[in-house]
């Protein structure tokens, strides 16, 4: 791995070496290295690019990473990861993306990620997006998480995208069974003329099923994301989503919530909020001795915090 | 330390000039100024032109001799003028632990943000990593916006109105917390306050009424005449 890839990994995975657990690191649409563990078992798809992930029942207190660099301009890169976690089992997985691009062609990696978790299993997913390199050539990510909870399973999935993704569209569905929980958080900041879109679909299938999905986004200079997010209540079920944002210079935010409630006993909330950095805190920051650049930077650090 | 000089601030409200503040002239050397009058008297628009929030139409200001009346907010809270406002200001994902470093211009040990915390009367620890948004109360926030002040520590420190939604509990020990910084401050403090425990251990009081100012002095001087003015009806005044 070359000095790029590792930066790419900091950035992504917060990793400075090999991994403690199991792993598996793809680079450049290759299989750079793996670990596997007694509980954890990473296999090769054979009949599509990817990998199957196995927790065994009752797994506790291990992760798995599976972080993906990308530092040859032009390469498209797709792969199905599938996660089956079984009952009762606590992990905590980190996947992403980090492209590298410094020459004229796109570089682009889809992740079909799909996850099955067993009943009474919790999760921890974080995922983290991030694109560098001077060259004009395009840095594009389409992750696509399909999640299926079992009864009284527990996912809580934190995806970020802060920097340097020229285009992305971010697919997420989910099943919950009876007593499951979902919570999302997602994170995104676009500059320049990037584009993001992001779709969330939950169909709380099972009775006492909840999901929690919130976003918080900056769009900066000429950038256009949009969030689009539907709820479907099918039980007696408690569904929140929250699509919150930061409008700056010319850039265009547009969010369409949906809620729908098939029964009678479905409690369904959205929120939407877009809006430029209110005068008064920057005026308050400035009070305090920073420029109202300064003033602005912190503002989205904490937002995005 | 603070002088203000003829300030004016005049208005465009439907095609006719309005006058909020009139040829102001003011200085203040005490530790401890108070300023009152009924509302709507400009009392909040003298601190935000101190502050550098809004320019004055006309005047000049001074401090310690300096003339700031183009420097910006930023420059102004430099050159050492605090403001903490009526209304605080929600910040989401800011902590409380965040928004004190930020104002003490470094970045601060939890310790440090706890004794800051406990001067103005919160049990510290339960707020240091609080976000600073409407998950406080109106009373926990005006005291973040004091702790804040505290922190900066600047020679000037201005209040508009700390009293305003603070229920009467959180006000007593409100009012112990300005007679400590009376007591500890090297600089000045100049406050906005219709409370008359306020005004008490204040060393000047300024009325300002009608955006002209009423009268200046000791509390002494100025209560009788304030409590005649306060039985004035404007209404009828006026007519």
């Amino acid at each position: 791995m070359d000095m790029i890839q590792k930066n790419l990994l900091e950035e992504i995975a917060d990793l400075h070496e090999t991994p403690k657990g199991a792993y598996n690191i793809r680079a450049n649409g290759k299989l750079d290295s793996r670990n596997t563990t007694a509980n954890i078992d990473i296999v090769t798809k054979e009949d599509k690019p990817g990998i199957d992930i196995y927790i065994k029942p009752g797994t506790k207190n291990e992760s798995v990473h599976i972080p993906v660099v990308i530092s040859e301009s032009g390469l498209d890169d797709l792969v199905y990861n599938d996660f089956h976690i079984g009952e009762g089992a606590d992990v905590v997985i980190i996947a992403g993306c980090g492209i590298h691009n410094m020459g004229l062609e796109t570089s682009r990696h889809d992740g079909i990620h799909s996850f099955f978790v067993g009943k009474n299993a919790k999760i921890k997913y974080v995922e983290k997006h991030y694109g560098a390199g001077n060259g004009n050539g395009e840095r594009i990510m389409n992750p696509e998480t399909i999640i299926n909870l079992d009864e009284g399973a527990y996912m809580e999935m934190e995806t970020t995208q802060i920097k340097g993704i020229d285009s992305t569209i971010r697919v997420t569905s989910a099943k919950l069974a009876a007593g499951a929980t979902l919570e999302i958080k997602e994170k995104i900041m676009t500059h320049g003329k990037q584009y993001a879109k992001t779709d969330f679909s939950v169909d709380l299938d099972g009775a006492d099923s909840s999901a929690n999905v919130i976003s918080r986004s900056v769009a900066r200079d000429k950038s256009k994301q949009e969030f689009f997010s539907v709820i479907n209540g099918n039980s007696e079920c408690r569904g929140h989503s929250e699509c919150d944002a930061i409008i700056m210079d010319d850039a265009s935010v547009s969010a369409s919530p949906q809620l729908t409630a098939n029964n009678i006993d479905a409690s369904l909330i959205h929120e939407a909020a877009i809006g430029k950095i209110a005068g008064e805190q920057l005026i308050k920051l400035m009070t305090l001795g920073l420029t109202e650049a300064e003033a602005e930077q912190q503002i989205i650090n904490g937002f995005l915090k | 330390m603070l002088e203000l000089k003829n300030i004016s601030y005049i208005v465009e409200e439907n095609g006719q000039n309005k006058v909020i503040l009139d040829d102001i002239s003011l200085t203040i050397d005490e530790h401890f100024v108070a300023i009152t009058g009924p509302n709507g008297g400009g009392k909040s628009t003298l601190a935000k032109i101190i502050a550098g929030i809004i320019k004055p139409t006309a005047g000049k200001i001074f401090l310690d001799g300096e003339d700031i009346t183009g420097l910006d907010i930023t420059e102004r809270a430099r050159k050492g003028i605090s403001f903490a406002f009526q209304q605080p200001v929600h910040f989401k994902g800011i902590t409380v632990k965040d928004i004190v470093s930020i104002a003490a211009g470094r970045t601060m040990t939890t310790h440090e943000v706890c004794d800051i915390l406990s001067e103005v009367g919160l049990c510290a620890r339960e707020y240091v990593d609080r976000e600073v948004n409407n998950s406080l109360s109106g009373g926990e926030l005006k005291r973040i916006e004091i702790a804040m002040i505290l922190a900066r520590g600047t020679k000037l420190s201005l209040f508009d109105e700390p009293e305003a939604g603070i229920d009467l509990w959180s006000f007593n020990s409100l009012i112990k917390v300005f007679e400590k910084m009376r007591e500890d401050i090297n600089g000045a403090i100049l406050i906005i306050s219709h409370q008359e425990r306020i005004l008490n251990i204040a060393e000047k009081i300024v009325v300002l009424v009608n955006g002209k100012v009423s009268q200046i002095g000791t509390k002494e001087e100025v209560f009788p005449k304030l409590l005649l003015e306060a039985t004035h009806c404007d209404a009828l005044h006026h007519e």
